[in-house]
This record gives structure tokens, sequence and C-alpha cells, in this order.
């Protein structure tokens, strides 16, 4: 396949490219990190007081960039730390007080004064190998002559055609040395510059803890509501067709001596309600854990969904094995939550399903082809899913522009358990 | 007629076994997935003529009977199997009719208490018919109808539809519907020919070929 190697260069290209925006990115950090110790020197003069929000907000825009940037080049994710104290009516005493008593603001500083050192030495590596390359292999072999006797390249004296040939091969090799390391080299700037970008861990064990709180309370609420819903459900429904049932087997008791008929049409009502009941018990059961689910795993409860759906269905499943119980609950009524919204709302003829499980991770997508124009916010079908998602640390992305199509995709961190015993 | 029934409820095997020990059966009855397939597929010269499946059964307690069931008819095509579930799961029905032809059931548990209907769902089965629950079916219709490939049926066509994708006989849809068997034929034709199935001389045939359409 042609494409392919093709594919690559032009990939390594890019990486050489981006090496050479970080290198430039770390100087710009070295100067704006040279900003602040030289308002908080202007302190005593009183001027550093109004120097130093805007200059640690400069920082901050700058290291924002480079958590970005971290994460579309290389999907490493870098946590934000939490915004800096940015109220602007405050006088400036307490302004500069506040971000100086900011965590963050400090790592910033850490990173703008490391990053030039660390990061930028780090991405010059392919960025020196690729140009060292092209001058040994591009402009040498017509400069040699002129440099002298005393020229070398790297190890190979210059002074023959031989040798000019040599170096030009080494030159090749150099470059082509700097073009495979370089997303290699991307990747480990992203990760050596996390250890500062990231917050602190007490920050992130702090918003961890204030998530858990919260999602816990709701999942509790939650919970609370659904026994209650049950309590009723059972109550209302099969309980007093149960009741219903005895008394009027009761009547047809006292029925059968003197109006057998009348006893015969009691009895067969009975059936009739005895009937309900266990449709009622069914449904409810269908509504807590569908039995399909737990008989099968989500991919096949996800087919049987699809089976019923009077949508052209594509059901793609490719989970080797069982997911934890309150994941694959939580997945399926996601999807179809998600499905009847395309069969409501979208005006959709078609949807696609994949599941897929990867580095930990559930990823579930279901794509229509209708019109769009969901709204994340309009109904509480969505919400209810995002904040049971929630629980799991699970998320859900919508994308829908107007015009369609419709994605909803979700995604929910867990590890495959059990490997799948049935056969599909 | 010998019957294997696999029923993990005491109550239920019991009953079952009586009822169908009244209609002149005779019945083998296990409680758990494994002993299902050696009655199923070890009997030797007692090979039964029909087994009466429930999908839940041990050690797993998932859908091992469906399973053992299924895999009795991979081994043996066309080994008749009635299959009675707690719950409609069409993926299920699905699965039996795609086993082959014919000579599947899939009922609600619920149906069993109807004895003469249940016993002669039974033996349907064990002749090579199809049986599919009332339920099964209205849900493929209800599909069918969201869906549009079922439209431009009369009422009563549809009632015959309905009542034949059950897998039920000319004679038993008459009686239900208080109509004589040749309308029945003639309604039967006329949906042949709306939903373009080919006609077929074989009763069982001409279901599966409504199921498929239906399943489609």
């Amino acid at each position: 396949m042609p494409d392919e190697p093709r594919a690559a260069l032009s990939r390594a290209c890019v990486a050489v490219g981006r090496c050479q925006l970080a290198s430039l990115h770390a100087l710009a950090a070295s100067a704006v990190g040279a900003l602040v110790p030289l308002a908080l020197l202007l302190v005593p003069v009183g001027i550093g007081l109004r120097l130093l929000p805007p200059a640690a907000r400069a920082l901050r825009a700058l290291s924002d960039r480079s958590r970005a940037r971290a994460a579309r080049w290389t999907g490493v994710r870098i946590d934000p730390p939490a915004p800096l104290p940015a109220d602007r009516t405050a006088p400036a005493r307490r302004q500069a007080g506040a971000i100086l008593a900011d965590d963050g603001f400090w790592r910033d500083l850490a990173w703008a004064w490391l990053e030039p050192v660390t990061g930028g030495l780090l991405v010059a590596v392919p960025l020196a190998l690729v140009e060292y390359g092209a001058f040994g292999a591009l402009v040498q072999p017509f400069v040699w002559r002129a440099l002298g006797d005393g020229n070398w390249y790297a190890f190979v004296p210059v002074r023959s055609t031989a040798t000019v040939l040599a170096a030009l091969l080494l030159g090749l090799a150099l470059a082509a040395a700097g073009l495979l390391v370089a997303p290699a080299v991307l990747r480990l700037h992203a990760r050596t510059g996390r250890v500062l970008l990231a917050p602190a861990r007490s920050t992130r064990l702090n918003r961890r803890i204030e998530h858990l709180t919260d999602t816990r309370g709701r999942a509790h609420d939650t919970l609370a509501a659904e026994l209650r819903r049950l309590e009723r459900d059972l109550h209302d429904g099969a309980q007093a067709r149960l009741v219903a049932l005895g008394m009027t087997l009761d009547r047809a008791t006292r029925a059968l001596e003197t109006d057998p008929e009348a006893a015969r049409e009691l009895l067969q009502d009975v059936r009739r309600t005895s009937e309900r009941a266990l449709q009622d018990l069914r449904d409810l059961v269908h509504g807590i854990h569908p039995p399909v689910l737990a008989d099968r795993g989500l991919g096949d409860a996800v087919r049987s969904l699809a089976f019923d759906s009077f949508l052209d269905v594509h059901v793609d499943a490719r989970l080797p094995a069982r997911l934890p119980a309150p994941v694959e609950s939580a997945a399926y009524f996601a999807v179809a939550e998600a499905m009847t919204n395309a069969a409501k709302h979208s005006g959709a003829r078609e949807v696609r399903i994949a599941l897929t499980h990867g580095d930990g991770l559930l990823r579930v997508v279901v794509a229509d082809d209708g019109r769009g124009g969901a709204d994340p916010a309009g109904g509480t079908g969505l919400a209810g899913v995002r904040q049971r998602l929630d629980t799991f640390d699970g998320t859900l992305a919508l994308h829908s522009p107007p015009g369609g199509p419709t994605t909803v995709t979700l995604e929910i961190p867990c590890a495959l358990s059990s490997p799948k015993t049935s056969s599909c | 007629m010998r019957v294997v029934l696999a029923e993990d409820l005491f109550l239920l095997r019991d009953g079952l076994t009586r009822t169908l020990r009244e209609h002149g059966c005779e019945v083998v009855a296990v409680d758990n997935g494994p002993s299902l397939l050696r009655a199923l597929l070890d009997a030797g010269d007692a090979a039964p003529d029909v087994a009466v499946v429930d999908v839940r059964l041990p050690p797993t307690f998932t859908d091992e009977g469906l399973q053992a069931a299924l895999e009795a008819r991979r081994r043996r095509p066309g080994l008749p199997v009635l299959v009675l579930s707690q719950y409609v799961e069409p993926l299920y029905a699905n699965e039996l009719l795609a086993t082959g032809e014919g000579a599947v059931g899939y009922l609600l548990k619920d149906r069993v208490t109807n004895t003469e209907q249940f016993v002669d769902s039974v033996r349907r089965v064990a002749a090579g018919g199809t049986v599919m629950d009332p339920q099964v079916i209205s849900r493929l219709l209800t599909r069918g109808d969201a869906r549009g490939t079922i439209g431009g049926l009369t009422p009563r066509e549809r009632e015959v539809l309905e009542l034949m994708a059950e897998g039920r006989s000319n004679a038993a849809i008459a009686h239900t519907l208080h109509i004589s068997e040749s309308a029945v034929a003639k309604h039967i034709a006329s949906i042949l020919t709306k939903l373009r199935i080919g006609p077929s001389a074989d009763d069982n045939r001409r279901v599966l070929a409504v199921l498929a359409y239906l399943r489609q």
C-alpha cells in the first residue's frame, strides 16, 4: 500500500513542524516567565501590584495553549488548573494577593522557567537532527570547497568527493532519524509538561472528592426515587390485581352452587386478571433490568432493542467479554434513550450503533441520518442519562448540527469482567 | 408422545408433568441445562418426540435452556422444540426460527394456564409445525405498521394474518374468528398477494414465509 508510507512521512513532517512551534512557544514562555519576577520586584514601588495580574493572566493564556496543544497533537489530556482569581473590581493589592495565594499560578510560573530548559531542549533534538541532516545532504555538496580543509561534518572530515558523498548519506540518515523520532519526542514533551501543567495532587483530589460527593448524592436520590416508583407500581399494579383476583375467586366459589354459568364467567375473569398481573410484573422487571441484558449482555440487549425498532438499525458490537452489570445497564438505557430520540424527533430512517471496548473504556456511538438540530439541554431524557453516567465517570457527547446527522457518543471507563460464556 | 420437559421450578415442573401425562404423553423431566442436552441427544432408542424447555435454567440461570435447545437443534436439525419464556424476547424467537424449517415454538409461560391450548401447541410443534406467542406476533405487527410494510390489509385480513403467524391452522383460524374455512382461505390468498409472498401448498412453509416477511 503506497498510501501508508506517504501518510507516515507527512505525519512525521507535521510533527517536526510542531516541534518547531513548541520550541518557539518555550521561548515565549521564558519571556512571559521573566515578566512575573519583574512585577514581583516592582511590588515595593507599588506599580508591581498593578503589573502582576495581567502578567499572571498572560502566563495562564500561554500555559492553556500548551495544554490544548498537548491534547490536540498527542492526545495527552492535561486537566486545567482552577481559573485564576479574577475579581477585577477588587483593589489591586487584594487582586495581587489572591493571585500570589493561588497554587495554579506558582505552578504556571515554575513551568515557564523550566519549559525552555527541559521542553525546549527536548523538541530541539529532532529539529537539530533534521536541520543538520538537511545541511549535510542539500547544502554542503555545493559549498564544501569554500569551507576549506578543516571542514568536518559530524565525524566525517569533508575533503574529497567521496567524503562529501559519505557526509551526504550521513545527512540523509540524520534527517531521517529526526523525522523518525519527532512524533515520539512530541509525546514525551507533552508528558513531561504534564508534571507541572496539571493541577497539584491536592487540587485534583479536592476536585475528585467534590465530584464523588455530588454524584453519590445524586445516585442515592435516583435510587430512592426508583424504589419509590417500584413500590408504587407493585402496589397499584400486580398487588391490586391479586386482591381483585381473590375477591372474584370468592364470588365464583359462592356462585358455584347456585349459578354455575355465572361462576364460569367469573373464573374466566380470574384468568384474564391473572394474565394482566403477570404482564404488569413483566413490564416492571423489564424496566428494572431487561432479562436479555442479564442473560446475554450489552451487545445482544442492544440487538434486541434494534429488532423492536421500526427504524433500520445496524448494530456493530465488538465486546469480547461481559462488562460490569451496572455499566451494562447504564449503557443500555442510554442507547434506548438515544434510539427513542432518533425515532421520535429526528425523522431518521437508519441508525448505526457501534459498541467497542479499548484502553479501559467502553465507547458507544449511536448515529442516525436524521435532520439533527437536537438541543442537548432540551428534554429530560439525555440529562437523566448524563446524570446516570456521571456516577461511573462516564461522559455523553451530543453532536447534532442543524440538517443532521446526529451522533451520540458515550464513554464509560470500566474493565471487562467475566469472559463471555454464551455463544454470541 | 415422548416429551422431554426442562423446568427448574418444582411447582411448574410438577404441574406441567401432570398436565402432559393426563394428555397421554410420556414425560422425562429435567431441571438444568446439561441434563437437558443429555436427555435430548443421548437418549438412544428412547429419543423424544418434542422438548418443552424453559429459557432460564441452572446452573447459570441465564438463557441456559434456550442455548441448550439451539445446540440440540444444531446437532440434530429439525428436533422439535417448544421454548417457554417468562417474557417475550423477539431476539430469542428470531434465533429459534433461524435454526431451520419449523418444528419450533416460542410461548410465554402464562400460556400453560390454558391446558388444552398448551397441549395442542406441544402436539403441533411435535408434528413439525410452528407456534409463536401472540405477543411476539403483535410486536412484529406493530413494527410492521410503523415501517409501513403491512399497510393495505383490511382489519379482517390483519386478524387472519395475526393468527396465521402464530401458526394456527385454517380450521383453527376459522373457529376463532367464527367464519368459514373457505373464507379463511380466501383471506389468506389475498394477504399473500398483498405482501407478495408466493403461495405454498404446505401450511408450515406458508407460516414460515409470513414470519420471515415480518422479521425482515
